[in-house]
Protein backbone atom coordinates (compact mmCIF):
# COMPACT_ATOMS: atom_id res chain seq x y z
CA UNK A 1 0.00 0.00 0.00
CA UNK A 2 1.24 3.34 -0.97
CA UNK A 3 1.40 6.81 1.32
CA UNK A 4 -1.28 7.86 -0.70
CA UNK A 5 -3.77 5.72 0.00
CA UNK A 6 -3.19 5.27 3.85
CA UNK A 7 -3.28 9.17 3.61
CA UNK A 8 -6.68 8.99 2.23
CA UNK A 9 -7.90 5.91 4.94
CA UNK A 10 -7.04 8.59 7.42
CA UNK A 11 -8.98 10.99 5.76
CA UNK A 12 -11.79 9.23 5.23
CA UNK A 13 -11.60 8.42 9.27
CA UNK A 14 -11.09 11.73 10.08
CA UNK A 15 -14.09 12.77 7.87
CA UNK A 16 -16.19 10.08 9.37
CA UNK A 17 -15.42 11.31 13.10
CA UNK A 18 -15.35 15.43 12.47
CA UNK A 19 -18.77 15.40 10.52
CA UNK A 20 -18.67 19.06 10.50
CA UNK A 21 -15.18 20.09 9.57
CA UNK A 22 -13.91 20.74 6.01
CA UNK A 23 -10.96 17.86 5.97
CA UNK A 24 -10.06 18.48 2.59
CA UNK A 25 -7.91 22.05 3.59
CA UNK A 26 -5.89 19.66 5.82
CA UNK A 27 -2.37 21.15 5.99
CA UNK A 28 0.10 17.88 6.33
CA UNK A 29 2.49 19.40 8.42
CA UNK A 30 0.00 21.37 10.93
CA UNK A 31 -1.18 19.49 13.79
CA UNK A 32 -4.39 17.97 13.22
CA UNK A 33 -5.43 19.57 16.60
CA UNK A 34 -4.55 22.48 15.85
CA UNK A 35 -6.95 22.33 12.64
CA UNK A 36 -9.78 20.44 13.51
CA UNK A 37 -11.99 20.14 16.26
CA UNK A 38 -10.31 16.83 17.72
CA UNK A 39 -9.65 16.18 21.30
CA UNK A 40 -8.33 13.10 23.03
CA UNK A 41 -11.66 11.34 22.60
CA UNK A 42 -11.75 11.70 19.23
CA UNK A 43 -7.83 10.54 18.33
CA UNK A 44 -9.01 7.27 20.34
CA UNK A 45 -11.71 6.52 18.20
CA UNK A 46 -9.57 7.51 15.35
CA UNK A 47 -6.87 4.39 16.77
CA UNK A 48 -10.25 2.12 17.77
CA UNK A 49 -11.30 2.31 13.86
CA UNK A 50 -7.73 1.76 12.90
CA UNK A 51 -8.33 -1.74 14.13
CA UNK A 52 -11.85 -2.25 13.14
CA UNK A 53 -11.60 -1.08 9.82
CA UNK A 54 -8.28 -2.43 8.96
CA UNK A 55 -6.78 -4.18 11.88
CA UNK A 56 -4.18 -1.80 11.96
CA UNK A 57 -3.13 -1.36 15.71
CA UNK A 58 -1.62 1.79 17.65
CA UNK A 59 -0.38 0.99 21.11
CA UNK A 60 -1.02 4.09 23.64
CA UNK A 61 2.84 5.27 23.56
CA UNK A 62 2.44 5.60 20.00
CA UNK A 63 -0.57 8.02 19.92
CA UNK A 64 1.74 11.45 19.29
CA UNK A 65 2.93 9.92 16.08
CA UNK A 66 -0.84 10.53 14.88
CA UNK A 67 0.02 14.02 16.07
CA UNK A 68 -0.20 15.48 12.07
CA UNK A 69 -1.71 13.89 8.57
CA UNK A 70 2.30 13.42 7.97
CA UNK A 71 3.15 12.09 10.45
CA UNK A 72 0.04 9.27 10.61
CA UNK A 73 0.96 8.70 7.48
CA UNK A 74 4.75 7.86 7.89
CA UNK A 75 4.19 5.79 11.24
CA UNK A 76 0.83 3.99 9.75
CA UNK A 77 2.53 2.89 6.12
CA UNK A 78 4.87 0.58 7.05
CA UNK A 79 1.71 -1.10 8.94
CA UNK A 80 -0.43 -1.07 6.37
CA UNK A 81 2.28 -2.37 4.51
CA UNK A 82 3.09 -5.47 6.69
CA UNK A 83 -0.85 -6.46 6.65
CA UNK A 84 -0.35 -7.53 3.25
CA UNK B 1 -29.64 -18.43 27.53
CA UNK B 2 -28.59 -14.96 25.59
CA UNK B 3 -25.12 -14.21 26.29
CA UNK B 4 -23.44 -10.48 25.74
CA UNK B 5 -20.41 -8.44 25.91
CA UNK B 6 -22.27 -5.77 27.75
CA UNK B 7 -25.67 -5.09 29.23
CA UNK B 8 -27.29 -1.92 29.35
CA UNK B 9 -30.41 -1.09 31.33
CA UNK B 10 -32.51 1.54 30.44
CA UNK B 11 -32.92 3.24 27.11
CA UNK B 12 -33.13 6.98 27.91
CA UNK B 13 -30.55 9.42 27.53
CA UNK B 14 -27.56 7.47 28.91
CA UNK B 15 -28.72 4.62 28.18
CA UNK B 16 -29.01 4.67 24.51
CA UNK B 17 -26.08 6.79 23.86
CA UNK B 18 -23.88 3.88 25.38
CA UNK B 19 -25.34 1.21 23.46
CA UNK B 20 -24.69 3.34 20.79
CA UNK B 21 -21.21 3.12 21.90
CA UNK B 22 -20.39 -0.07 22.47
CA UNK B 23 -22.14 -1.17 19.32
CA UNK B 24 -19.57 0.88 16.92
CA UNK B 25 -16.90 -0.81 17.92
CA UNK B 26 -18.55 -4.40 17.85
CA UNK B 27 -19.42 -4.98 21.36
CA UNK B 28 -22.80 -7.06 21.69
CA UNK B 29 -24.83 -5.34 23.51
CA UNK B 30 -28.07 -6.06 25.28
CA UNK B 31 -29.91 -2.58 25.40
CA UNK B 32 -33.01 -3.27 27.97
CA UNK B 33 -35.73 -0.81 28.52
CA UNK B 34 -38.99 -1.70 30.92
CA UNK B 35 -40.84 1.41 29.25
CA UNK B 36 -42.63 0.72 25.59
CA UNK B 37 -41.23 4.01 24.38
CA UNK B 38 -37.27 5.58 24.81
CA UNK B 39 -36.70 8.55 26.80
CA UNK B 40 -36.95 7.94 30.48
CA UNK B 41 -37.36 11.21 32.08
CA UNK B 42 -37.37 12.81 29.11
CA UNK B 43 -39.77 11.06 26.69
CA UNK B 44 -42.80 12.50 25.31
CA UNK B 45 -46.57 10.73 25.07
CA UNK B 46 -49.53 11.89 22.60
CA UNK B 47 -52.89 13.42 23.66
CA UNK B 48 -55.48 13.35 21.12
CA UNK B 49 -53.23 14.56 18.03
CA UNK B 50 -51.22 16.47 20.40
CA UNK B 51 -47.94 15.47 20.99
CA UNK B 52 -46.23 16.50 24.16
CA UNK B 53 -42.74 16.57 25.83
CA UNK B 54 -42.54 15.02 29.10
CA UNK B 55 -39.30 16.77 29.87
CA UNK B 56 -37.96 19.54 27.11
CA UNK B 57 -37.72 22.64 28.04
CA UNK B 58 -34.75 23.31 26.56
CA UNK B 59 -31.66 21.83 24.97
CA UNK B 60 -28.87 23.25 27.08
CA UNK B 61 -25.01 23.75 25.84
CA UNK B 62 -26.31 25.42 22.91
CA UNK B 63 -23.55 26.27 20.36
CA UNK B 64 -23.18 27.68 16.82
CA UNK B 65 -22.50 25.12 14.14
CA UNK B 66 -18.52 25.17 14.16
CA UNK B 67 -17.69 26.13 17.66
CA UNK B 68 -15.48 24.20 18.90
CA UNK B 69 -14.78 22.06 22.15
CA UNK B 70 -17.81 22.31 23.21
CA UNK B 71 -19.90 19.63 25.19
CA UNK B 72 -22.37 19.59 22.63
CA UNK B 73 -19.80 19.26 19.75
CA UNK B 74 -18.11 16.35 22.00
CA UNK B 75 -21.34 14.33 21.56
CA UNK B 76 -22.65 15.04 18.36
CA UNK B 77 -18.91 13.49 17.35
CA UNK B 78 -18.59 10.75 19.30
CA UNK B 79 -21.89 9.65 18.34
CA UNK B 80 -21.21 10.18 14.66
CA UNK B 81 -24.37 12.79 14.74
CA UNK B 82 -24.18 16.10 12.13
CA UNK B 83 -24.59 19.46 13.82
CA UNK B 84 -27.43 19.71 11.32
CA UNK B 85 -29.11 16.75 12.45
CA UNK B 86 -30.45 18.61 15.33
CA UNK B 87 -31.93 21.71 14.02
CA UNK B 88 -31.21 23.72 16.76
CA UNK B 89 -33.05 26.89 17.29
CA UNK B 90 -31.40 29.09 19.93
CA UNK B 91 -33.64 31.06 22.66
CA UNK B 92 -34.63 34.43 22.74
CA UNK B 93 -34.22 35.26 26.40
CA UNK B 94 -35.05 33.94 29.54
CA UNK B 95 -35.69 36.09 33.06
CA UNK B 96 -34.87 35.45 36.50
CA UNK B 97 -37.71 37.10 38.36
CA UNK B 98 -37.35 38.07 42.09
CA UNK B 99 -39.79 40.35 43.72
CA UNK B 100 -37.95 43.26 43.39
CA UNK B 101 -35.16 42.58 40.89
CA UNK B 102 -34.87 41.00 37.85
CA UNK B 103 -32.48 39.69 35.35
CA UNK B 104 -32.48 38.75 31.72
CA UNK B 105 -29.77 36.66 30.34
CA UNK B 106 -29.42 35.22 26.38
CA UNK B 107 -26.76 32.92 25.23
CA UNK B 108 -24.24 35.44 25.12
CA UNK B 109 -22.94 35.79 28.51
CA UNK B 110 -22.16 39.76 28.15
CA UNK B 111 -25.94 40.59 28.06
CA UNK B 112 -26.33 38.79 31.62
CA UNK B 113 -22.91 40.69 32.71
CA UNK B 114 -24.43 44.25 31.68
CA UNK B 115 -27.71 42.95 33.75
CA UNK B 116 -26.01 42.48 36.98
CA UNK B 117 -24.01 45.78 36.33
CA UNK B 118 -26.97 47.53 35.90
CA UNK B 119 -29.22 45.59 38.85
CA UNK B 120 -26.13 45.26 41.33
CA UNK B 121 -23.48 47.96 40.10
CA UNK B 122 -21.54 46.93 43.10
CA UNK B 123 -21.15 43.21 42.47
CA UNK B 124 -20.51 43.47 38.65
CA UNK B 125 -16.82 43.09 39.60
CA UNK B 126 -16.98 40.08 41.80
CA UNK B 127 -19.16 38.48 38.94
CA UNK B 128 -16.35 38.50 36.67
CA UNK B 129 -14.20 37.13 38.94
CA UNK B 130 -16.28 34.49 39.29
CA UNK B 131 -16.57 34.19 35.57
CA UNK B 132 -12.43 33.64 35.21
CA UNK B 133 -12.95 31.09 38.18
CA UNK B 134 -16.07 28.81 36.67
CA UNK B 135 -14.01 29.17 33.28
CA UNK B 136 -10.47 28.18 34.41
CA UNK B 137 -12.32 24.88 36.48
CA UNK B 138 -12.16 21.74 35.42
CA UNK B 139 -16.08 20.49 36.50
CA UNK B 140 -15.65 17.17 34.58
CA UNK B 141 -12.42 15.75 36.76
CA UNK B 142 -14.12 12.64 37.92
CA UNK B 143 -11.91 12.61 40.50
CA UNK B 144 -13.17 16.01 42.22
CA UNK B 145 -13.96 16.78 46.21
CA UNK B 146 -17.67 18.03 46.89
CA UNK B 147 -17.38 21.48 47.38
CA UNK B 148 -20.52 23.39 49.05
CA UNK B 149 -20.79 26.05 46.12
CA UNK B 150 -22.52 28.75 48.01
CA UNK B 151 -19.39 28.99 50.34
CA UNK B 152 -17.45 28.90 46.85
CA UNK B 153 -19.38 31.99 45.03
CA UNK B 154 -20.27 34.03 48.40
CA UNK B 155 -16.23 34.94 47.95
CA UNK B 156 -17.10 36.70 44.82
CA UNK B 157 -20.33 37.65 45.34
CA UNK B 158 -22.06 39.41 48.56
CA UNK B 159 -25.13 40.22 48.00
CA UNK B 160 -27.01 37.66 49.06
CA UNK B 161 -30.42 38.34 46.36
CA UNK B 162 -27.91 38.07 43.41
CA UNK B 163 -26.70 34.77 44.85
CA UNK B 164 -29.87 33.41 44.91
CA UNK B 165 -30.66 34.68 41.56
CA UNK B 166 -27.62 33.24 40.25
CA UNK B 167 -28.14 30.01 41.75
CA UNK B 168 -32.03 29.90 40.65
CA UNK B 169 -31.84 28.43 37.64
CA UNK B 170 -28.92 26.20 38.19
CA UNK B 171 -30.61 24.33 41.30
CA UNK B 172 -33.89 23.88 39.48
CA UNK B 173 -32.52 22.83 36.49
CA UNK B 174 -29.86 20.52 38.02
CA UNK B 175 -29.35 19.69 41.79
CA UNK B 176 -30.13 16.71 43.50
CA UNK B 177 -29.28 18.45 46.86
CA UNK B 178 -31.42 20.83 48.79
CA UNK B 179 -30.60 24.29 49.10
CA UNK B 180 -26.80 23.88 47.65
CA UNK B 181 -25.00 22.27 44.93
CA UNK B 182 -21.75 20.84 44.81
CA UNK B 183 -19.38 23.25 43.29
CA UNK B 184 -18.09 21.22 40.23
CA UNK B 185 -21.79 20.70 38.89
CA UNK B 186 -22.27 24.26 39.74
CA UNK B 187 -19.87 25.02 37.44
CA UNK B 188 -21.49 22.49 34.96
CA UNK B 189 -24.34 23.97 35.17
CA UNK B 190 -23.27 27.36 34.90
CA UNK B 191 -21.27 26.83 31.79
CA UNK B 192 -24.29 24.89 29.97
CA UNK B 193 -26.80 27.88 30.90
CA UNK B 194 -25.59 30.83 31.52
CA UNK B 195 -22.27 30.81 28.89
CA UNK B 196 -23.50 28.50 26.75
CA UNK B 197 -27.49 28.69 26.94
CA UNK B 198 -30.42 27.11 25.44
CA UNK B 199 -31.99 25.69 22.61
CA UNK B 200 -34.54 23.78 20.73
CA UNK B 201 -34.19 21.29 18.79
CA UNK B 202 -37.10 21.26 16.13
CA UNK B 203 -40.14 18.66 16.85
CA UNK B 204 -38.45 18.92 20.70
CA UNK B 205 -36.90 15.44 22.18
CA UNK B 206 -38.19 12.73 19.62
CA UNK B 207 -36.15 14.45 17.32
CA UNK B 208 -33.30 13.58 19.40
CA UNK B 209 -34.66 9.91 20.20
CA UNK B 210 -35.23 9.37 16.61
CA UNK B 211 -31.14 10.23 15.66
CA UNK B 212 -30.26 8.23 18.58
CA UNK B 213 -33.02 5.12 17.71
CA UNK B 214 -31.54 5.50 14.26
CA UNK B 215 -28.22 5.12 15.19
CA UNK B 216 -28.64 1.73 16.94
CA UNK B 217 -30.52 0.73 14.08
CA UNK B 218 -27.58 1.18 11.66
CA UNK B 219 -25.80 -0.58 13.80
CA UNK B 220 -27.53 -3.54 14.07
CA UNK B 221 -28.51 -3.28 17.95
CA UNK B 222 -31.97 -3.84 19.11
CA UNK B 223 -33.97 -1.69 21.65
CA UNK B 224 -35.46 -4.93 24.15
CA UNK B 225 -38.70 -2.92 25.34
CA UNK B 226 -40.89 -4.19 28.07
CA UNK B 227 -37.98 -6.08 29.89
CA UNK B 228 -37.96 -5.25 33.23
CA UNK B 229 -34.48 -5.94 35.17
CA UNK B 230 -36.15 -6.71 38.35
CA UNK B 231 -32.41 -8.26 39.75
CA UNK B 232 -29.04 -8.20 38.69
CA UNK B 233 -26.81 -11.37 39.16
CA UNK B 234 -23.28 -11.48 41.01
CA UNK B 235 -21.11 -14.02 41.75
CA UNK B 236 -18.44 -13.39 44.75
CA UNK B 237 -19.25 -9.87 43.91
CA UNK B 238 -18.94 -9.75 40.44
CA UNK B 239 -21.55 -9.10 37.82
CA UNK B 240 -22.94 -12.05 35.83
CA UNK B 241 -26.11 -10.67 34.14
CA UNK B 242 -29.52 -9.83 35.04
CA UNK B 243 -32.54 -11.58 35.16
CA UNK B 244 -36.00 -9.93 33.76
CA UNK B 245 -39.34 -10.36 35.24
CA UNK B 246 -40.19 -12.89 32.85
CA UNK B 247 -37.75 -15.19 34.55
CA UNK B 248 -34.87 -14.65 31.41
CA UNK B 249 -31.11 -14.71 32.46
CA UNK B 250 -29.47 -12.68 30.42
CA UNK B 251 -25.29 -13.12 30.88
CA UNK B 252 -23.03 -10.52 30.30
CA UNK B 253 -19.53 -9.58 31.98
CA UNK B 254 -20.24 -5.95 31.93
CA UNK B 255 -23.44 -4.09 33.05
CA UNK B 256 -24.05 -0.38 32.83
CA UNK B 257 -27.04 1.02 34.65
CA UNK B 258 -28.98 3.99 34.01
CA UNK B 259 -31.87 3.31 36.43
CA UNK B 260 -30.16 5.30 39.64
CA UNK B 261 -27.63 4.19 42.14
CA UNK B 262 -30.23 3.09 44.58
CA UNK B 263 -32.82 1.42 42.25
CA UNK B 264 -29.72 -0.32 40.82
CA UNK B 265 -28.07 -1.67 44.14
CA UNK B 266 -31.47 -2.41 45.27
CA UNK B 267 -31.54 -4.87 42.88
CA UNK B 268 -28.44 -6.48 43.12
CA UNK B 269 -28.56 -10.35 43.91
CA UNK B 270 -27.61 -11.68 46.46
CA UNK B 271 -28.92 -8.61 48.26
CA UNK B 272 -26.15 -6.22 49.40
CA UNK B 273 -26.54 -3.80 52.55
CA UNK B 274 -26.46 -0.09 51.40
CA UNK B 275 -27.84 3.12 52.85
CA UNK B 276 -27.42 4.94 49.29
CA UNK B 277 -30.17 7.77 49.84
CA UNK B 278 -33.20 8.40 47.52
CA UNK B 279 -33.32 12.14 46.36
CA UNK B 280 -35.85 14.54 47.20
CA UNK B 281 -36.44 16.80 44.23
CA UNK B 282 -38.94 15.96 42.20
CA UNK B 283 -41.46 18.56 40.45
CA UNK B 284 -45.35 19.30 38.86
CA UNK B 285 -45.55 20.13 35.67
CA UNK B 286 -48.77 21.37 33.93
CA UNK B 287 -48.62 22.05 30.33
CA UNK B 288 -50.96 24.40 28.76
CA UNK B 289 -52.08 24.67 24.99
CA UNK B 290 -53.66 27.81 23.64
CA UNK B 291 -54.74 28.81 20.34
CA UNK B 292 -52.72 32.85 20.90
CA UNK B 293 -49.26 32.57 21.19
CA UNK B 294 -47.43 33.31 23.95
CA UNK B 295 -46.01 35.86 22.37
CA UNK B 296 -49.77 37.71 22.00
CA UNK B 297 -50.19 37.36 25.66
CA UNK B 298 -47.32 40.02 26.49
CA UNK B 299 -44.83 37.02 26.95
CA UNK B 300 -41.59 37.24 24.89
CA UNK B 301 -39.21 35.29 27.45
CA UNK B 302 -38.23 31.49 26.75
CA UNK B 303 -38.34 30.75 30.04
CA UNK B 304 -38.69 32.24 33.18
CA UNK B 305 -37.45 31.42 36.64
CA UNK B 306 -40.22 32.88 39.22
CA UNK B 307 -40.36 33.62 42.53
CA UNK B 308 -42.25 35.25 45.12
CA UNK B 309 -40.27 35.46 47.63
CA UNK B 310 -36.93 37.05 48.66
CA UNK B 311 -35.00 33.92 49.17
CA UNK B 312 -35.14 30.54 46.67
CA UNK B 313 -36.31 28.01 48.52
CA UNK B 314 -34.78 24.81 46.90
CA UNK B 315 -36.27 22.26 48.93
CA UNK B 316 -38.83 19.70 49.05
CA UNK B 317 -42.05 21.62 50.08
CA UNK B 318 -44.32 20.29 53.47
CA UNK B 319 -47.33 21.35 50.65
CA UNK B 320 -47.85 19.12 47.83
CA UNK B 321 -46.22 22.29 45.70
CA UNK B 322 -44.00 24.88 46.19
CA UNK B 323 -46.29 28.21 45.96
CA UNK B 324 -43.76 30.67 45.66
CA UNK B 325 -41.12 29.62 42.64
CA UNK B 326 -41.72 28.22 39.56
CA UNK B 327 -40.04 27.79 36.22
CA UNK B 328 -42.00 28.29 32.98
CA UNK B 329 -41.20 27.34 30.04
CA UNK B 330 -42.61 28.75 26.59
CA UNK B 331 -41.34 26.66 23.61
CA UNK B 332 -43.07 29.13 21.08
CA UNK B 333 -40.37 31.64 22.26
CA UNK B 334 -37.33 30.40 20.30
CA UNK B 335 -35.97 31.60 17.71
CA UNK B 336 -37.79 29.69 15.41
CA UNK B 337 -41.41 28.37 16.35
CA UNK B 338 -41.84 25.01 15.66
CA UNK B 339 -45.43 24.76 17.13
CA UNK B 340 -48.85 25.69 15.64
CA UNK B 341 -50.64 26.45 19.22
CA UNK B 342 -49.37 28.16 22.32
CA UNK B 343 -47.54 26.70 24.58
CA UNK B 344 -46.77 27.47 28.09
CA UNK B 345 -45.51 24.62 30.99
CA UNK B 346 -45.01 25.53 34.68
CA UNK B 347 -43.37 23.35 37.03
CA UNK B 348 -42.86 23.63 40.62
CA UNK B 349 -40.94 22.04 43.02
CA UNK B 350 -42.99 19.08 44.94
CA UNK B 351 -43.41 16.71 47.71
CA UNK B 352 -43.43 13.52 46.28
CA UNK B 353 -44.83 11.95 49.83
CA UNK B 354 -47.94 14.40 50.09
CA UNK B 355 -48.81 13.37 46.51
CA UNK B 356 -48.37 9.61 46.48
CA UNK B 357 -50.20 9.68 50.19
CA UNK B 358 -53.52 10.93 48.14
CA UNK B 359 -56.09 8.31 47.32
CA UNK B 360 -58.10 8.54 43.86
CA UNK B 361 -60.41 11.11 43.96
CA UNK B 362 -58.38 13.54 46.25
CA UNK B 363 -55.33 13.37 43.87
CA UNK B 364 -57.22 14.05 40.84
CA UNK B 365 -59.42 17.24 43.09
CA UNK B 366 -55.48 18.22 44.05
CA UNK B 367 -54.49 18.25 40.53
CA UNK B 368 -57.42 20.70 39.90
CA UNK B 369 -56.19 22.95 42.73
CA UNK B 370 -53.03 23.07 40.84
CA UNK B 371 -54.10 24.20 37.73
CA UNK B 372 -56.58 26.67 38.99
CA UNK B 373 -53.16 28.18 41.04
CA UNK B 374 -51.17 27.76 37.88
CA UNK B 375 -53.84 29.68 35.78
CA UNK B 376 -53.38 32.56 38.52
CA UNK B 377 -49.85 32.49 38.81
CA UNK B 378 -50.02 33.00 34.96
CA UNK B 379 -52.25 35.78 34.85
CA UNK B 380 -50.12 37.23 37.58
CA UNK B 381 -47.36 37.01 35.57
CA UNK B 382 -48.85 38.95 32.72
CA UNK B 383 -49.79 41.53 34.72
CA UNK B 384 -46.21 41.86 36.11
CA UNK B 385 -44.44 41.77 32.78
CA UNK B 386 -47.18 43.03 30.51
CA UNK B 387 -49.22 45.31 32.55
CA UNK B 388 -50.95 46.53 29.19
CA UNK B 389 -52.02 43.29 28.03
CA UNK B 390 -55.52 41.82 29.33
CA UNK B 391 -55.49 38.33 31.38
CA UNK B 392 -56.02 35.38 29.99
CA UNK B 393 -59.18 33.40 30.23
CA UNK B 394 -59.70 29.43 31.27
CA UNK B 395 -62.08 29.44 28.06
CA UNK B 396 -59.09 30.35 25.82
CA UNK B 397 -57.08 26.92 26.66
CA UNK B 398 -57.57 24.55 23.63
CA UNK B 399 -55.85 21.61 25.86
CA UNK B 400 -54.18 20.94 29.37
CA UNK B 401 -52.70 18.10 30.83
CA UNK B 402 -50.56 17.85 34.63
CA UNK B 403 -48.10 15.67 36.06
CA UNK B 404 -46.48 15.20 39.19
CA UNK B 405 -44.35 13.06 41.00
CA UNK B 406 -45.68 10.11 41.24
CA UNK B 407 -46.26 10.29 37.68
CA UNK B 408 -42.76 10.82 36.82
CA UNK B 409 -41.81 7.44 39.44
CA UNK B 410 -45.39 5.38 37.23
CA UNK B 411 -43.18 6.27 33.90
CA UNK B 412 -39.87 6.15 34.75
CA UNK B 413 -39.46 3.98 38.09
CA UNK B 414 -36.95 6.16 40.05
CA UNK B 415 -37.53 5.91 43.66
CA UNK B 416 -39.77 8.79 45.02
CA UNK B 417 -40.44 10.08 41.68
CA UNK B 418 -37.03 11.94 41.42
CA UNK B 419 -35.80 13.70 38.65
CA UNK B 420 -31.97 14.53 39.70
CA UNK B 421 -31.33 11.24 41.37
CA UNK B 422 -29.57 10.75 44.91
CA UNK B 423 -27.58 13.13 46.36
CA UNK B 424 -24.66 10.73 46.11
CA UNK B 425 -23.23 10.56 42.85
CA UNK B 426 -20.71 7.88 41.97
CA UNK B 427 -18.57 9.76 39.80
CA UNK B 428 -16.56 7.63 38.63
CA UNK B 429 -19.57 4.84 37.64
CA UNK B 430 -18.69 2.43 40.37
CA UNK B 431 -20.41 0.23 42.54
CA UNK B 432 -19.69 -2.41 45.12
CA UNK B 433 -19.96 -4.53 42.44
CA UNK B 434 -17.35 -5.21 40.02
CA UNK B 435 -18.18 -4.12 36.80
CA UNK B 436 -21.83 -3.01 37.52
CA UNK B 437 -21.14 0.42 36.31
CA UNK B 438 -23.62 3.85 37.11
CA UNK B 439 -24.87 5.84 34.08
CA UNK B 440 -26.87 8.55 33.82
CA UNK B 441 -28.07 10.66 36.32
CA UNK B 442 -26.74 9.36 39.40
CA UNK B 443 -22.72 8.96 37.82
CA UNK B 444 -23.26 12.85 38.54
CA UNK B 445 -24.38 14.32 34.72
CA UNK B 446 -27.79 15.02 34.33
CA UNK B 447 -29.80 17.04 31.74
CA UNK B 448 -30.32 15.81 27.99
CA UNK B 449 -26.83 16.48 27.02
CA UNK B 450 -24.92 15.77 30.50
CA UNK B 451 -26.70 12.20 30.91
CA UNK B 452 -25.41 11.29 26.91
CA UNK B 453 -22.14 12.55 28.14
CA UNK B 454 -22.03 10.39 31.07
CA UNK B 455 -23.10 7.01 29.09
CA UNK B 456 -20.56 8.09 26.09
CA UNK B 457 -17.93 8.35 28.86
CA UNK B 458 -18.57 5.92 31.28
CA UNK B 459 -18.71 3.30 28.02
CA UNK B 460 -15.53 4.49 26.32
CA UNK B 461 -13.97 3.71 29.60
CA UNK B 462 -14.96 0.50 30.96
CA UNK B 463 -16.75 -0.80 27.96
CA UNK B 464 -13.61 0.27 25.01
CA UNK B 465 -10.93 1.28 26.57
CA UNK B 466 -11.26 -1.97 29.27
CA UNK B 467 -10.49 0.44 32.19
CA UNK B 468 -10.56 -2.32 35.01
CA UNK B 469 -12.19 -2.16 37.81
C1 LIG C 1 -40.23 17.36 33.85
C2 LIG C 1 -38.79 17.30 33.46
C3 LIG C 1 -38.21 18.34 32.73
C4 LIG C 1 -36.89 18.26 32.34
N1 LIG C 1 -36.40 19.26 31.55
C5 LIG C 1 -35.15 19.16 31.05
C6 LIG C 1 -34.67 20.11 30.13
O1 LIG C 1 -35.38 21.03 29.74
N2 LIG C 1 -33.40 20.00 29.66
C7 LIG C 1 -32.60 18.98 30.05
O2 LIG C 1 -31.46 18.90 29.58
N3 LIG C 1 -33.02 18.04 30.93
C8 LIG C 1 -34.28 18.11 31.44
N4 LIG C 1 -34.73 17.18 32.33
C9 LIG C 1 -33.76 16.21 32.89
C10 LIG C 1 -33.42 15.08 31.94
O3 LIG C 1 -34.61 14.59 31.40
C11 LIG C 1 -32.71 13.95 32.68
O4 LIG C 1 -31.64 14.47 33.44
C12 LIG C 1 -32.15 12.88 31.74
O5 LIG C 1 -33.12 12.53 30.79
C13 LIG C 1 -31.71 11.66 32.56
O6 LIG C 1 -31.37 10.59 31.72
P1 LIG C 1 -30.83 9.21 32.32
O7 LIG C 1 -30.43 8.38 31.18
O8 LIG C 1 -29.82 9.49 33.36
O9 LIG C 1 -32.03 8.55 33.13
P2 LIG C 1 -33.51 8.07 32.67
O10 LIG C 1 -34.04 8.94 31.62
O11 LIG C 1 -34.29 7.97 33.91
O12 LIG C 1 -33.28 6.63 32.07
C14 LIG C 1 -33.45 5.47 32.81
C15 LIG C 1 -34.20 4.45 31.98
O13 LIG C 1 -34.18 3.18 32.65
C16 LIG C 1 -35.44 2.57 32.50
N5 LIG C 1 -35.63 1.62 33.60
C17 LIG C 1 -35.85 1.89 34.90
N6 LIG C 1 -35.95 0.76 35.61
C18 LIG C 1 -35.76 -0.27 34.74
C19 LIG C 1 -35.73 -1.69 34.87
N7 LIG C 1 -35.91 -2.29 36.04
N8 LIG C 1 -35.48 -2.45 33.76
C20 LIG C 1 -35.29 -1.85 32.55
N9 LIG C 1 -35.32 -0.53 32.38
C21 LIG C 1 -35.55 0.27 33.46
C22 LIG C 1 -36.42 3.73 32.54
O14 LIG C 1 -37.65 3.38 31.96
C23 LIG C 1 -35.66 4.79 31.75
O15 LIG C 1 -35.95 4.73 30.38
C24 LIG C 1 -36.08 17.18 32.72
C25 LIG C 1 -36.64 16.14 33.45
C26 LIG C 1 -37.99 16.17 33.79
C27 LIG C 1 -38.59 15.01 34.53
Amino acid sequence: MQPTEVRQIVLDIIADIALDDDVTKIDDSIALRDQLDLDSMDFLDIVMELKKQHKVEVPQEDYPKLATMESCVTYLTPKFQALQ
Amino acid sequence: MREFDAIVIGAGMSGLAAAIRLGMYEKKVCLLEKHTITGGLNSYYSRGKRRLDVGLHALTNYMEKGERGKPLAKLLKQLRLPYDSLELSPQKQSRILFPEKELVFTNDIEFLTEEIAKNFPTQVDGFLKLLTKVREFDEVNLDNEFLPAKDVVRHFIQDEMLLEMIFCPLLIYGSALEDDMDFSQFVIMFKSLYLEGFGRPEGGVRRILNLLEGKLKELGVEIEFKKSVTEILTQNNIVTGVKLESGEVIHAPLVFSSMGLPETLNKVFPAIHHQTPIGRMSFTETLYFFSQKPADMGLNDTIIFANQAPQYAYRRPDSLFQKESAVICLPNNFTHDDQSEGVIRLTHIANYDAWKALEKTEYKAQKENLHNYDFDYLNQLIQRLAPAKNAVQKTDLAFKDLFTPTTVERYTWHLGGCVYGSPEKTRRGLTPIKNLIIIGTDQGFLGIVGAMLSGISMANLYGLQGETV
